[in-house]
């Protein structure tokens, strides 16, 4: 059994074609582990009797042909499934069951994945660290108290403890690469328009992107490929000529041309994130690449930014949580005490604080102080990679600005909290694809991640680019399973 | 610039959001400390910028509007909090 867990995605799959492993051995070996591994608290729904009955029906009349044939996976609990609870981290949805699934969930099951259950995360996507979800925090398999990242904490967890061969997050701020990188797994934000948003419980609609999360880069390249397809359901869904994205994965690199932005090198960053940095260039330039100096100039508006246009979207996408249709209800005297008993005790208090800040930044007489100005300023930071691209193909960078750190520990200061995105949200502002590779690690034994982003719609090259550091860097997570029971 | 404590239970109003004077000022204090972070954007200058609303910047798509899912009202109404199943249910706004 413990063969089967440290398989990865893609070899996982090589045995279920050559018929050396079942779904059933696989699914059980899957679930049988995330039973001893509860105190992790990644999961909100577990749907292991359904996976089991899947897989039995895989083994007896399944499609080896599938991309994912009879491969079980545990997905953030973001996304809706048919009839399975989707709570989004949140009181507020905490017995919502969807009619529909989204779309991009829908893609794994018609490649033959079996779904194990439903991840914790953030509330409404809205943290860095899971600490905001109603159904608990979720602790990180590389050390005790430590956190995931977030706000795809309970898949970044459930990821690297082996609980799941590979998972889906979203990133409206970093929510993909941020937990990747701290817990020395792979992330990869597509290009905005990639993967369908249909389906999936929207946070800031012109930021969020659903994309894989694994153990290598061609298993990021195996799920894109099952993931990122056209879908009339999303109005800003574009229709791309999508790559072979696993089948065209090569590890020559000779002549790319990389950009180090300087406003990276922030004030304060630790010596450790400083040398992870200047060793992935060092690698790069080993592996043939070129590497050229280049300045983002408005990277440091990046995050005021953001923190203006994502809470604005999120206090419209909110809105429509009021107790009537769907999900918690409190009642009031009124139909308006009802409304405001309802989202006061639905949800947490990053969520109000949120949804505070975006009502206010749209209300009368300030939108354009805030709003429009935060609209012109993601104008400038696209402007900015739009003409770094000119002389380079891709961009390296650390994914953020600091390893893993400890529950409780930056939960009284939302700004301090904010600041781990630093790296991560200028992408999203920009709808360019990024991804993050695990490193190195810090002097606590905790993973560090370097991050790469590149041209809008080409995942391939940014893929490739990955293959090729990860081949050299051969990272290890080497944990010591300290949670099983 | 900051933001009062009537502000505050305005914007709490307007996000249609109860809050008691204790949790108003905790926010009073977490919003105005957000927004001195967020009062960087002013240093820009950015008469002459274009806002950027999306990132697709391409006009939306026609569809047909079809039908495509049936039969599912029972489910849907299955998800109303209030224990009627054959409509939703709110408080009586009408005296």
């Amino acid at each position: 059994m413990s063969d089967i867990i440290n398989l990865t995605l893609s070899a996982l799959i090589d045995k279920i074609k050559n018929k050396e492993l079942s779904s059933q051995e696989i699914t059980n070996a899957y679930i049988a582990r995330a039973e001893k591994s509860k105190d992790l608290n990644t999961y909100i729904t577990t749907d292991f009797e359904n996976a089991i009955e899947k897989a039995k029906k895989f083994d007896e009349k399944g499609n080896f042909d599938y991309k994912l044939p009879g491969v079980p996976l545990a997905v953030k609990d973001l996304f809706c499934t048919n009839n399975l609870k989707t709570t989004a981290g949140s009181k507020i949805l905490s017995n919502f069951i969807p009619s529909y699934e989204s779309t991009v969930t829908q893609h794994l099951w018609d490649e033959g994945a079996i779904l194990l259950g439903k991840l914790n995360c953030d509330e409404f996507a809205m943290g860095s660290s899971n600490e905001t979800s109603f159904f608990g925090n979720v602790e990180s398999p590389v050390g005790k108290k430590v956190v995931p990242g977030g706000s795809s904490g309970g898949s970044a967890s459930a990821l690297a403890a082996k609980l799941t061969p590979a998972t889906i997050g979203t990133d409206t701020g970093g929510s993909i690469r941020q937990p990747a990188s701290f817990t020395g797994t792979v992330g990869l934000k597509p290009t905005y328009g990639s993967c369908s948003r249909y389906g999936i419980v929207a946070f800031a609609s012109s930021l969020d992107q659903a994309g894989p999360m694994t153990q290598d880069v061609s298993d990021a390249a195996l799920m894109l490929d099952v993931i990122s397809k056209y879908d009339t359901k999303d109005s800003t869904s574009v229709n791309f000529k999508r790559g072979d994205y696993f089948k065209s994965l090569s590890s020559n690199i000779k002549g790319k041309k990389i950009g180090i932005p300087k406003e990276y090198r922030v004030d304060g960053m630790p010596k450790e994130i400083e040398s992870l940095w200047q060793d992935g260039i060092t690698l790069l330039k080993k592996l043939g690449a070129k590497i050229i100096d280049i300045s983002l100039p408005h990277t440091k508006y990046a995050l005021p930014a953001y923190y203006i246009v994502a809470p604005a979207e999120a206090s419209s996408n909110l809105a429509r949580y009021d107790g009537v249709k769907y999900g918690y209800r409190s009642e009031g005297e009124n139909l308006i005490s009802m409304y405001e008993n309802t989202r006061s005790e639905g949800f947490g208090d990053e969520v109000k604080r949120r949804i505070m800040i975006g009502t206010y930044v749209l209300s009368s007489g300030y939108y354009d102080a805030y709003y429009l100005k935060a609209q012109k300023i993601r104008r400038l930071i696209k402007n900015d990679f739009d003409e770094a691209y000119k002389s380079v193909d891709a961009i390296l960078t650390p994914s953020t600005p600091s390893s893993a750190f400890k529950i409780g520990d930056k939960t009284d200061d939302p700004v301090s909290m904010y600041l781990n995105d630093i790296f991560t949200v200028p992408v999203n502002l920009s709808g360019l694809p990024a991804i993050s590779i695990p490193a190195g690690k810090d002097k606590n034994n905790y993973p560090l991640g370097l991050q790469l982003i590149g041209k809008a719609f080409e995942e391939q090259n940014l893929l490739n680019i990955s293959y090729s550091m990860e081949k050299e860097l051969s990272f290890k997570n080497n944990l010591q399973d300290w949670w099983i029971k | 610039m900051s933001i009062d404590l009537k502000t505050i239970k305005h914007i709490a109003k307007l996000s249609r959001i109860s809050i008691d004077d204790k949790k108003a000022k905790e926010l009073e204090k977490d919003l105005n400390s957000i927004f001195e972070f967020i009062e960087a954007l002013n240093k820009v200058d950015t008469k002459k910028v274009d806002p950027l609303t999306s990132i697709a910047e391409t006009s939306l798509k026609l569809r047909g509007d079809e039908v495509k899912t049936k039969n599912i009202r029972e489910q849907i109404l299955k998800n109303s909090p209030d224990e009627n199943k054959d409509f939703f249910v709110v408080p009586k706004v009408v005296e």
